[in-house]
Parts: C-alpha cells; sequence; structure tokens
C-alpha cells in the first residue's frame, strides 16, 4: 500500500508503489477515489485520478487493484447509461440520488439480475475463443451471444438451460486437466483491441437515414468518419439522428465532455421513439456513455476506449454497430491536461505529441471483420466522432490529425448554420472515400444512382462559380440558362438537402426516398431545359405548379411517395402544355 | 462565514517567494485547493490558494503578488478545508462579496450548513430536459430565442452596448407563461465597475425584486482571486434555493469576459504553458464547471437558468472567450452593433442568435400552436430583406423587381416593430406573434410557405387577406 506523496490537478503521485503496473487501478485515500496508474519511476506511481482531486492531502492511502481497467462485457449493457469509467449512472441514481458524489462504487453489470440463457451446444463439445455457445434474450431487439472469451479453448462440460445472474457459472471449460467456470460476463482491457480473423473493405452502405450523407457522401459499414463544426453547427444533433436512424443493430452514443441537458433530452427520445425497421423503442438497441463537461476530465480519455470496446465485443457477435463520440476534441483537450500536469513537452497548440497515435488507436479500431469461433459471423463497427475546432477552424491539431485517419468527412459550416441551412454538411468541402465501393450497392437499389448524384453534384460546384457573378451584377442580369441552373441547384439544396431533424416524416428519409426526392429534381432539371428552349422565362418556370408539388416531397409520407412522385413524373411527360393545364 | 475565520494551523517556513508563488514547507493536512491566508510581517493579510500538494513542500498561489512577503516573518495559516458558503433562507435580500462576506450591512449568515462552492456535477440520468417557456416581455427572444427554465443561454455583447439592461429587463419581467409567480433571482457581478453594481442593486429595489434576490459582487477593485468565487458562490446559492427550497432561480453572471481574464491572469503567474490567446487549455472545462450548473432534476420542483454575460473583445464572436461559451451553453443572444447604431433596442441580432431549447419550449400548450411556423417564416422574410438590403449596396434599388421592395420594406418594419421595443414594454408571446403575422400581411399570401395553412386563416389579419 502506498501513500500521496504529490497532488497537482487530476494527477497525483505515490509513494511505496513499488510492485504496481502501468494501467493498474487504484484507489485514492478514505474515499477511495478511482484512478489508474499511467507512470512508475522507482517506488514512485503517477496517477491520473478518475475523480475530483480537491481537498485531499499528502500521506492519504493508496491501494492498488492488481488490476487494469477492464470494461465489463455481458448482458444488461443496452439500454444502460455509464459514465466514462463504467460505473452505471442508472444504479447511481438509485443508489446515491441526484448528485455525482466522489468515491461511488457501483458494478457496470447489474450482479442480481437473472437472465434466461439456451445453450447452444451440449456438453462434450470442443469450443475455442469466440464460439457461441449459447444466448440470452438481452431486449426484445438484441439477442446477446454468450460467446467463449477470446484465447479459451477447451471441452464443454456442464452446460444447462436456466436463468443465471452474470457471475453464475452457465457452463464449465476443461483443458489442460483444470476446468474454468464460464459466465454470462466477460471482462476485457479496454485500451486493447479485441482479436478477430481477418477485416475486409467496407463495401455496404451504412443507411443514416440523412439525405446529404447517405446519398451524396455515403458511409460503410465499418468506416470511419468526422464530423467536425463550429458550435451550434449541429455536431449533436447529427449524430443524434445517426444513432436514431442507423440501419444497424446496436448503437453506441458516447457523450464525451459535453452537455448533461443534451444527454437528458437523447435518454428521455429514445424511450419515447421507435425504430423504424422494427417499431420497437429504441432505447432496446442502444448504450449511452456520459461523460459530461463537469465531471472529472480524466475519465472522458477512457470513457471512448470503454466505449469501442463495448462495440467490438457486440461486433464479434456477428452485429453492425455504430459508435459515434460527441466529442472527441474534448477527449483532446483531457490528454493535454494530463500532459501539462505531467511536464511532458508538448506538441502543437499544447497537445501531447502523441495526439496522432491516440487518436488513430481509437478511429482504427473500427472495421467489418470476420469474427472469430463459430458459426461463422461478419461484424462491422462504424466510428464517427465530432471536432470541435477552437473558433471554427480547421487548421487546428486536432481537426488535423483526425482528417489523417478517417475516410469520410462531414464538414459542418457556420454559414449555413447562421442560413438555417440544416443539416450544416458543406457540399463542396465534405467527401467520402466509401463512395465508390458502395455505388453496386447503391445501383442495385436504383441502377441510375451514379449518374443522378454525379450531376446534382456538379450543378451545386457550377452554382457556387455562378455565384460570385451574381454578387457583382445581380441575378436579374444573368443569361436565362444560368438562371435556370441556379433554379435548380437551389432545388437540390432546399428541396433535397435540407433535411429538418424534427420534421416528423423527414426527419428519416430512405434510400428509395432520397432517391426518389433527387431523381425527380433532376428530371425537373431536364423539363425545365426543354421549356427554355421553347422560349419560357425562367420565372414562369419558377413560379409553376409543378415545381412547387417537389418542394413538397418533404411531407409526403412514405406510403404515399411513390404515387407523389409518380403523378409529377407524368406531368412532366406532358410537357409544355401540363404547366397550364395545372395552373402556374 | 463566522466558522470560518477560525484558522487552526500556520507555518512560517516559507522556501521560495516567486512572481505569484509561495513554496512553503510541507505541513500536515493541508488541502489540495484550499484558500489560506497569508499573514505579510507588516501585519497585511492577503489570501492565496493551494495549487499544489507535495510531501516536502506545498506551492501556494497569492493573490495580489508576492511583494513584501519576506521569508521570515511571513507566515501562511490554513484551516485543512476547501471555501464553503453557509446557506440558509435567510440569504434572500443578501449582498455578498466576492469572498461571501456581507457587504449591505446586515449581519453574518448563521447557518448550519456549509456548501462547497465547486458544488457536486448532477448525474446525467438524473436530469429532466428542460422544457418550460419563460416569458420575458421580449419579442426578439421569447418569440425567435426562446429561453426555458433550466437553460443556460448567454448574452453576447460588446463594449458599449446595452446588455445590462436587457439583464435587468428580463429580471423585471420574466416570468412563466401565465403565470404569475417570480423567479429567485441570484446576481454574481465579476469584476465590473463599483457604478454598474450599484446601478443594478438599486434596481432590484426599485422594482420590489430584491426581497427575493441574494447578490455576489466583486468590483473592479476587489482582489483577483474572488473573480473565479463569485460565480461559483453565486451558483451554490442558487443551487440551494432550487434543490433544497424548491425554487425556480433566475442566475446573471456579468461579465464572464472578466472572469476569463482573471483565469489567464492567474495561470500566466504560475507559468502555465498558454493556449490560445495566452488563456489556459482547460478553460473549456473550467466554464463548463460554472455553466452546468443549470438545468432541471427530475422529481425536483425547482430549477436554475442561467444567462451569462459577456463582452466579446474586438465584437469577435471567435474570441476564445465566446467561442468557448458557446461550445458549453444551450445557443446565445447575441447583440449587434450595427443594430443598435439605428437606435434599435434590444439590439438583438436574429441571425447569429439561436436557443437550443427553443423546439422543447413552444407550441400547442405552451405558447402557441402557430409559434414555431411564425418563427420560421419571419426568419426566412427577415433573411431575405437583408439580402437584398445587401445587393442594392452594390447594384442598386433600380434593379429590384416590386416583390422585392416589399420584402426590404418588411425587414425594415421587423427591426422597427418587432425587434425593437421599449425598455419597460413586457410585451405577451400572443403580441409578439402578432406584430409578426401583421408584417406578413404585407407579403403575397402564397410566399407564406412555412406557415401550415389552417394557421393562416386563422392568424393573418383580415384586410390583407380579402385583397
Ligand atoms: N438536422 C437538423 N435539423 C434541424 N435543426 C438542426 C439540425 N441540426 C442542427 N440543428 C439546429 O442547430 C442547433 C445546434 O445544433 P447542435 O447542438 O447539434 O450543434 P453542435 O455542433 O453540437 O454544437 P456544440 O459544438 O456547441 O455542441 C440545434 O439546437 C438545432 O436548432
Ligand atoms: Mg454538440
Amino acid at each position: 500500500m502506498g501513500k500521496i506523496w504529490r497532488i497537482s490537478g487530476p494527477v497525483i503521485i505515490a509513494e511505496d508503489m513499488r510492485g504496481s503496473q502501468v494501467y493498474e487501478v487504484v484507489e485514492i485515500g478514505e474515499e477511495r477515489l478511482n484512478g489508474e496508474i499511467i507512470g512508475l519511476e522507482q517506488d514512485k506511481a503517477v496517477i491520473q485520478v478518475y475523480e475530483d482531486t480537491v481537498g485531499l492531502t499528502v500521506g492519504e492511502k493508496v491501494t492498488g487493484t492488481g488490476e487494469i481497467l477492464m470494461a465489463e462485457l455481458g448482458p444488461g449493457l443496452v439500454g444502460n447509461i455509464y459514465d466514462g469509467v463504467q460505473r452505471s449512472l442508472v444504479t447511481m441514481k438509485d443508489e446515491v440520488g441526484d448528485f455525482l458524489h466522489r468515491g461511488v462504487r457501483t458494478y457496470a453489470l447489474d450482479r442480481e439480475k437473472k437472465w434466461h440463457f439456451i445453450p447452444a451446444m451440449k456438453a462434450g463439445a470442443q469450443v475455442e475463443g469466440g464460439d457461441v455457445i449459447g444466448t440470452v434474450q438481452e431486449t426484445g431487439l438484441i439477442e446477446h451471444r454468450i460467446m467463449v472469451p477470446p484465447g479459451m479453448s477447451g471441452v464443454i462440460d456442464a452446460i444447462e438451460e436456466g436463468d443465471y445472474t452474470v457471475e453464475e457459472s452457465i457452463a464449465l471449460l476443461k483443458s489442460n486437466g483444470k476446468t474454468w467456470p464460464l459466465t454470462l460476463m466477460q471482462r476485457w482491457p479496454a485500451r486493447k483491441p479485441r482479436p478477430y480473423k481477418r477485416r475486409f473493405d467496407p463495401q455496404d452502405l451504412l443507411v443514416t437515414g440523412t439525405r446529404v450523407i447517405d446519398y451524396l457522401f455515403p458511409l460503410a459499414l465499418g468506416g470511419k468518419a468526422a464530423i467536425p463544426g463550429g458550435f451550434g453547427t449541429g455536431k449533436t444533433v447529427n449524430l443524434q439522428q445517426m444513432v436514431r436512424w442507423s440501419q444497424t443493430q446496436l448503437n453506441i452514443y458516447v457523450g464525451c465532455g459535453e452537455r448533461g441537458n443534451e444527454m437528458a433530452d437523447v435518454l428521455q427520445s429514445f424511450k419515447e421513439l421507435k425504430d423504424p425497421a422494427t417499431g420497437r423503442y429504441l432505447q432496446e438497441k442502444e448504450i449511452f456513455i456520459a461523460n459530461t463537461s463537469n465531471m472529472p476530465v480524466v475519465a472522458r480519455e477512457i470513457s471512448i476506449f470503454i466505449g469501442i470496446t463495448m462495440a467490438e465485443y457486440y461486433r464479434d457477435m456477428g452485429y453492425d454497430i455504430l459508435l459515434v463520440a460527441d466529442s472527441t476534441s474534448r477527449w483532446a483537450e483531457a490528454m493535454r491536461e494530463i500532459g501539462a500536469r505531467l511536464e511532458e513537452t508538448p506538441g502543437e497548440e499544447g497537445f501531447p505529441t502523441y495526439l496522432g497515435s491516440r487518436l488513430s488507436a481509437f478511429y482504427e479500431r473500427s472495421g467489418r471483420v470476420e469474427c472469430l469461433g463459430s458459426p461463422g459471423r461478419i461484424g462491422s463497427a462504424t466510428v464517427i466522432g465530432a471536432v470541435s475546432p477552437p473558433g471554427a477552424d480547421f487548421s487546428e491539431p486536432v481537426t488535423q490529425s483526425t482528417l489523417r485517419i478517417v475516410d469520410a468527412l462531414y464538414s459542418l459550416d457556420v454559414a449555413l448554420a447562421n442560413r438555417r441551412h440544416f443539416p450544416t454538411i458543406n457540399w463542396l468541402q465534405s467527401y467520402s472515400h466509401y463512395a465508390d465501393s458502395v455505388n453496386a450497392w447503391w445501383e442495385k437499389v436504383s441502377p441510375d444512382y451514379t449518374e443522378v448524384r454525379n450531376q446534382a453534384l456538379i450543378t451545386l460546384q457550377k452554382e457556387a462559380e455562378l455565384e460570385e457573378i451574381v454578387r457583382l451584377v445581380g441575378p436579374e442580369a444573368l443569361p436565362e440558362n444560368d438562371k435556370l441552373l441556379l433554379l435548380i441547384a437551389r432545388m437540390i439544396r432546399e428541396d433535397f438537402l435540407m433535411q429538418s431533424a424534427y420534421h416528423p416524416v423527414d426527419t428519416y428519409s430512405n434510400p428509395k426516398r432520397s432517391h426518389l426526392m433527387l431523381s425527380t429534381i433532376m428530371k425537373f432539371s431536364d423539363f425545365a431545359r426543354g421549356l427554355a428552349e421553347e422560349g419560357m422565362m425562367v420565372s414562369e418556370i419558377s413560379a409553376s405548379r409543378i415545381k412547387q408539388r417537389i418542394s413538397r416531397m418533404k411531407d409526403v409520407p412514405d406510403d404515399e411517395i411513390d404515387q407523389y412522385v409518380d403523378s409529377i413524373r407524368q406531368d412532366m411527360a406532358g410537357g409544355a402544355a401540363s404547366l397550364e393545364e395545372g395552373g402556374v | 462565514m463566522d466558522s470560518m475565520q477560525l484558522f487552526t494551523r500556520q507555518t512560517k517556513a516559507i522556501s521560495t517567494a516567486r512572481r505569484s508563488l509561495l513554496i512553503i514547507e510541507s505541513i500536515p493536512g493541508i488541502r489540495y485547493n484550499e484558500i489560506v491566508d497569508v499573514e505579510l510581517g507588516t501585519g497585511e493579510i492577503r489570501s492565496g490558494q493551494v495549487i499544489e500538494v507535495g510531501k516536502n513542500t506545498t506551492v501556494v498561489q497569492v493573490f495580489g503578488g508576492v511583494s513584501e512577503v519576506d521569508l521570515l516573518n511571513s507566515k501562511v495559516r490554513y484551516k485543512g478545508e476547501t471555501l464553503k458558503l453557509p446557506v440558509s433562507p435567510d440569504i434572500l435580500g443578501r449582498i455578498f462579496d466576492g469572498s461571501g462576506k456581507p457587504i449591505d450591512g446586515g449581519p453574518p449568515i448563521i447557518s448550519q450548513k456549509y456548501q462547497d462552492i465547486n458544488g457536486v456535477p448532477a448525474n446525467p440520468a438524473s436530469r429532466m430536459p428542460p422544457a418550460e417557456f419563460i416569458e420575458t416581455g421580449i419579442s426578439a427572444i421569447d418569440g425567435l430565442n426562446v429561453l426555458v427554465r433550466g437553460q443556460k443561454l448567454p448574452i453576447f455583447s460588446g463594449s458599449g452596448l446595452p446588455h445590462n439592461k436587457i439583464a435587468a429587463q428580463i429580471i423585471r419581467q420574466a416570468s412563466l407563461k401565465g403565470k404569475s409567480e417570480d423567479f429567485a433571482i441570484v446576481f454574481g457581478a465579476i469584476g465590473v465597475s463599483y457604478d454598474d453594481a450599484a446601478h443594478f442593486i438599486s434596481n432590484l429595489e426599485e422594482t420590489g425584486a430584491l426581497s427575493r434576490a441574494v447578490g455576489f459582487i466583486n468590483t473592479a477593485s476587489s482582489p483577483v482571486i474572488e473573480r473565479l468565487s463569485t460565480p461559483r458562490l453565486a451558483l451554490t446559492a442558487a443551487e440551494y434555493l432550487a434543490w433544497e427550497m424548491n425554487m425556480h432561480v433566475l442566475v446573471i453572471l456579468t461579465d464572464i469576459t472578466n472572469y476569463a481574464d482573471a483565469l489567464r491572469e492567474l495561470a500566466a503567474m504560475r507559468g502555465e504553458i498558454p493556449s490560445r490567446r495566452g488563456y489556459p487549455g482547460y478553460m473549456y472545462t473550467d466554464l463548463a464547471s460554472l455553466y452546468e450548473r443549470a438545468g432541471r432534476i427530475s422529481g425536483r420542483e425547482g430549477s436554475v437558468t442561467i444567462i451569462p454575460i459577456l463582452t466579446m473583445p474586438d465584437d469577435d464572436i471567435t474570441h476564445p472567450i465566446p467561442d468557448l461559451t458557446g461550445y458549453i451553453t444551450e445557443g446565445q443572444i447575441v447583440l449587434s452593433r450595427p443594430l443598435d447604431r439605428k437606435r434599435i433596442y434590444p439590439p438583438i441580432d436574429v441571425f447569429l442568435s439561436l436557443s437550443r431549447m427553443m423546439k422543447e419550449g413552444i407550441g400547442e400548450g405552451k405558447t402557441r400552436e402557430d409559434h414555431n411556423n411564425v418563427f420560421m417564416q419571419s426568419y426566412a422574410m427577415y433573411a431575405e430583406g437583408n439580402y437584398l438590403r445587401e445587393i442594392t449596396t452594390v447594384i442598386g434599388s433600380e434593379a429590384l423587381t416590386d416583390r422585392d421592395k416589399v420584402y426590404l420594406n418588411a425587414a425594415d418594419r421587423f427591426e422597427r416593430e418587432f425587434i425593437a421595443q421599449d425598455e419597460n414594454s413586457r410585451r405577451t408571446v400572443e403580441e409578439t406573434l402578432s406584430i409578426a403575422w401583421d408584417i406578413f400581411s404585407m407579403l403575397p399570401e402564397e410566399d407564406l410557405k412555412l406557415i401550415n395553412e389552417a394557421y393562416i386563416k386563422k392568424y393573418l389579419p383580415e384586410p390583407s387577406r380579402s385583397e
């Protein structure tokens, strides 16, 4: 047992710590605050403390637990809310009340609750790490596959259907003359990636329901993306939308150094909203980590790794998982603060020199993989991180380091936010390296996807060029064909790209709907060009009923959209005559 | 704060005095972050804070600097305890300084209950999303940037802009819609001029709000360290009133820029590595430890709503103080110098302002069914008018169509009739909405695309509809 020797912010140094190991978890002082050893020198240990250190004094005791920081994995994670070091905030609320006092200890998984376990094999079976030995229905949406922990193998001895707590033995594993109990729960060091058989290139679209993402800058299952933007540009709303609507089996929302009210809002809405694919409450497919900005800074750093470990664990069951982290900048700032206390030589803007490698240690744990064990399974973990650049200036270190790692960028634009164009994903600056690989996926849904997408992107690009001229001469001075291009670009922006998270229908746009909307606009573009060639003024075209009906597409529910779009297209097929009949 | 005066231990073993720091021999029981007294050989007493505790040496930062500290006769006295505020219902109607001592001539607060001024974070799982509309009587807020109970909504101002006047108006007028119940007001003045502080207090007195108010005042001439404790004392009082006395509390903190500058000054004296513009790298977290104390807790009656006020250096919204604040608060009310020059009061910039909690606070049963539609249409109309105004400065107004001229006109009226109002006028939300409808009636009806047809029938003033 050691003693506090020095206290400096969230970092303490303890003496008499011989025999400890780096990353070992320790308990500090009377209140048994949680900390982690991050360095050793002779008999001294440098410890980062996961709780507020105010009021500690020299000489208070420091006890090692002999263990490094582990994530608890097993049934009961889904629907739960954790702090950065995986203490259940729901349990804390019941046991210690509404405020987070220091030194409170709770388990991540409930030790009393019984789960019904159904074996998938019989005694005598030969198993190895990753094999599924049975299942537990964790929520209405998640069948929790109980796997042999990686690295273990042997013969299953006793295995029986029944109700078990996470600690009770559900089966015995015999190996080399020894017998090990298997339980519903396993533990895994949070900083260490979980193993898999092999990795694939991401190629299937991750359907997020946000049009500008799915259609223009698609994300693939197992991919990694960043979403940087100044304050109020919509990082949180976008990420919330993605964990709400993404067609994945499970989502993990890591609120890292952000707002308490926002967490409260997301927690409440997930109790009320239903998954579009299954009609069940979203809470049944989400795990939340909430380490808000006023909670201890050091826990931000580990919270991200706890989150990604859980993502990998469910990936290993053969599921598609989406993890979003809001905000990785707060995570980086936590590292900066600890680095400063350690008096390390800082890198750019005071961030530690290992900022880039720590960021990639996180993002690189995304991926689409063939899982260990049998039956054969393919699972994926997709990762999206928000970045909060100071002054919305993307040249700063966290944004720049992140851009070197991710394959898709959703660049949020303050000017669009001020214009209330949401989502503020800037179509000229954003990109996705997955666009080519998910092409095949899209073309199965809509064969003309590539063409429509390219047309739209070109139109938007030309609009940007014309805007300069408009600023100088005014829109009226442009030739008719440029006016038409501006009209179509405006329709793409307003009737397709803009998508309110709060619109009852349009909040989620499935791929087919997205395609119908954009291809109708592009058809209208051809139609209008025809009319313009016949001498019709763009101002007349712009005031037409058909155009107004296109702008109403967003309000049309999914089960009526086919018919709605059909009738627009039929009218366009009628040429100029239809404009007159429909009335301008 | 009387029990606080009883210091238990002291030491004379000061080994180093440099910049603002004293290195003293470690003494048993001295606690990380506690506030200590440094007594000089002359008898003068300064306060200091323990910023690092080691087994052999402890580092104390002396507020007011180490000049005249000598290593032989100076003493450090400490109590083994961090700063606490005595709380009781008697704090209402009282004014304190930035260390928690009464400065209104009244008696000290006697209480068994002392609360750590740093507070304890609320469990996110215990929070309740803020959703109750606060009627401030100011159209630009109630109509377009709704404030709700439990929100933190700052005012981003510039020097010379009327933020204090707006804050005073909010204090006078804020109430829950349809209820006469008043807010308790907690006022934290940080590094403000004596006149400003006095003005605020007399304002509270005149409107009779003082009896339900608590003030913590750190004037520009009081110790810099107390700029850091002033908002924490204020928030501790607010939390006590909200969570234990079930009151709805409105906290005004002004000026956060002075707070941040104090943070920078003290960090620089410690020789810390600065981040942007010299402010410490942990300023985000530090500001969050203040602003995050706003909220609602499920199962508790009260609420803490915070309106921090800051002046943007150079009117620059990307400056670290407004920038980091914006990253923490739930929106911002931004004041505009051009509007102020046009003598529009309150000069609220509609485009840069935003309330992120607005959608929860409005609509049927809360304000009125058409509120969101009116908000969106007003915004679109004003944006279009503004855009046209901009291009006319380049190409002249001859190039405008008749329709464009209507929009230019509407934008002017929007500024003069909707945004502008008297500092004593208190508009109900219905009045606010009907001003907007009145202006909409100038526009061609088919342009009201963002409004549900049923609301157009119901609310659009008649004359224009019959045209
Ligand atoms: N898709 C959307 N649909 C409608 N409104 C949106 C959308 N995205 C953002 N908004 C609006 O923008 C506001 C700010 O968005 P959000 O809170 O996500 O910003 P942020 O980038 O996370 O900011 P911060 O960095 O300060 O946390 C929201 O409160 C909402 O009013
Ligand atoms: Mg956010």
